[in-house]
């Protein structure tokens, strides 16, 4: 195991930032998946521990008009919690309800759930269905520089993403969806608590007669990145929810993913699982 | 874990089960190690060391979680509440004797955690339903498969019918 040399705990984004700046930064919010990373080898420590649970400003869920700025380090109890996260974003709530158990949602970070980038991450694909943006801060001369990544386009692979080394996530920006928006989330795995997805699916759109436009579905945990599901918006987009275009929406789902076999599941059952979770989730929405 | 010894350290300041405490812990060490090695408060069980199984919860600021997954070094100038700081507690007083009525310990391995859960969950809603208890229980793993009669017991406090 590399030595850690340094161990810092920033009090603001500013300097936070400027720790960064230096290079070789491992950072730490609510350690869930770090500390279990570090144990199975799969993540060495850089030369730095950087401990970002006392940056001001960056826990919090708020209402700035036309969007929902969520803070980093809002844990997913928080998220659970919010009214304001349950008045613009259903599935977030559903997705946090869904996630692990209320030690690790009491912990873990919305922050830390996106950087861990798994495919299987139970917050991404909500924030892919609602349109989700990332906040990223650096200090490339001196002064904070922020950018946003739409969340879509944020993940490069399992464990990547868009981030520079430089940068600190800052929050999360959730546009405000238009009236008559509807959503789910729907997660399989072998418990109820605790157990990493095996395929998730999030679905929403603006419902009026039967049918859903602006739709957005995006899956979890059947390619290297949480995979907005463009065959089935468009397959799903202004059609009436009866049960045959049901049936024809989950197949073409269950056609647009191509995932692998792994400890949880096979290829072949997780593309089963797709089919029979889009059907649930077109179901919930149309009644 | 031994390894941890020659790390970086850092001197820490926090509230342990009501009496303030300055340690010195490794910067990378589990709060679970420090509770039990360096501050010899083993009723916090060591189980999986991955967050599966909630034998090592804790209360940090009022809330549950576990201490396996926790840096020590975020104790500092937090509160922490261990099973052994539950002993002045009077909801724990109710759970305790409930345990004990309805039978709800086998091994007894999982009751320090059991007892942090039910106490979180009961401080949140103290009326909490049978539902309810199973959801504030859902981190936690009874490997004799107990389940029953725990809830049993966190019902009798809540004194639920449902």
């Amino acid at each position: 195991m590399s030595e850690i040399q340094n161990y810092e705990t920033p009090n603001s984004v500013s300097e936070a930032a400027d720790i960064l700046a230096k290079g070789d930064v491992t950072i730490l919010a609510g350690g869930t998946d770090l500390m279990v990373q570090v144990d199975a080898g799969r993540v060495e420590y850089k030369s730095t521990l950087m401990n970002i649970r006392r940056v001001e400003g960056l826990r919090g869920i708020s209402d700035e008009g036309d969007h929902l700025r969520v803070g980093a380090l809002t844990t997913i109890t928080d998220l659970l919690e919010s009214d304001l996260i349950a008045e613009h974003g259903t599935i977030l709530t559903e997705a946090a309800d869904a996630f692990a158990s209320v030690q690790i949602r009491n912990a873990g970070t919305i922050g830390g759930n996106i950087s861990n980038a798994s495919p299987a991450g139970d917050t991404l694909v909500p924030l892919v269905v609602l349109n989700a943006e990332v906040e990223l801060a650096s200090k490339p001369n001196g002064s904070i520089v922020t950018r946003t990544i739409p969340i879509k386009d944020y993940f490069t692979g399992p464990g990547k993403t868009k981030k520079e080394d430089s940068e600190l996530l800052v929050a999360v920006i959730i546009p405000k969806p238009a009236a008559g928006f509807v959503s789910t989330f729907d997660k399989f795995g072998s418990r109820p608590a605790l157990d990493i997805s095996t395929v998730s699916v999030g679905l929403g759109g603006v419902l009026k007669d039967g049918a859903l436009t602006d739709v957005r579905v995006a899956f979890g945990a059947v390619a290297p990145v949480p995979l907005k599901a463009t065959a089935t918006e468009a397959a799903t987009e202004g059609k009436k929810l009866d049960e045959a275009t049901i049936d024809a929406i989950a197949a073409t789902a269950k056609d647009e993913v191509n995932p692998i076999d792994d400890v949880r599941a096979t290829a072949w059952y997780r593309k089963e699982m797709i089919e029979s979770s889009m059907k649930k989730v077109l179901r919930h929405v149309s009644k | 874990m031994s390894a941890n010894k020659k790390m970086l350290t850092r001197e820490i300041n926090f509230t342990l089960n009501g009496s303030p405490v300055q340690v010195s812990v490794p910067v990378a060490e589990n709060a679970l190690i420090m509770l039990r090695e360096e501050l010899n408060l083993t009723g916090t069980k060591y189980g999986c060391g991955e967050g599966e199984c909630g034998a090592c919860s804790i209360l940090m600021d009022g809330e549950s979680v576990n201490a396996c997954l926790m840096f020590a070094v975020d104790c500092d100038g937090r509160e922490i509440v261990t099973v052994e700081g539950l002993a002045q507690d009077e909801v724990n007083d109710q759970l305790r004797d409930a345990f004990v009525e309805k039978g709800a310990v086998q091994c007894g391995f999982c009751s320090p955690g059991m007892m942090i859960a039910a106490k979180a969950l009961l401080d949140k809603k103290p009326n909490a339903n049978r539902d309810e208890i199973k959801r504030g229980l859902e981190g936690n793993i009874c490997r004799c498969t107990g389940y029953v009669k725990i809830i049993d017991a966190v019902a009798a406090v809540s004194g639920t019918n449902q």
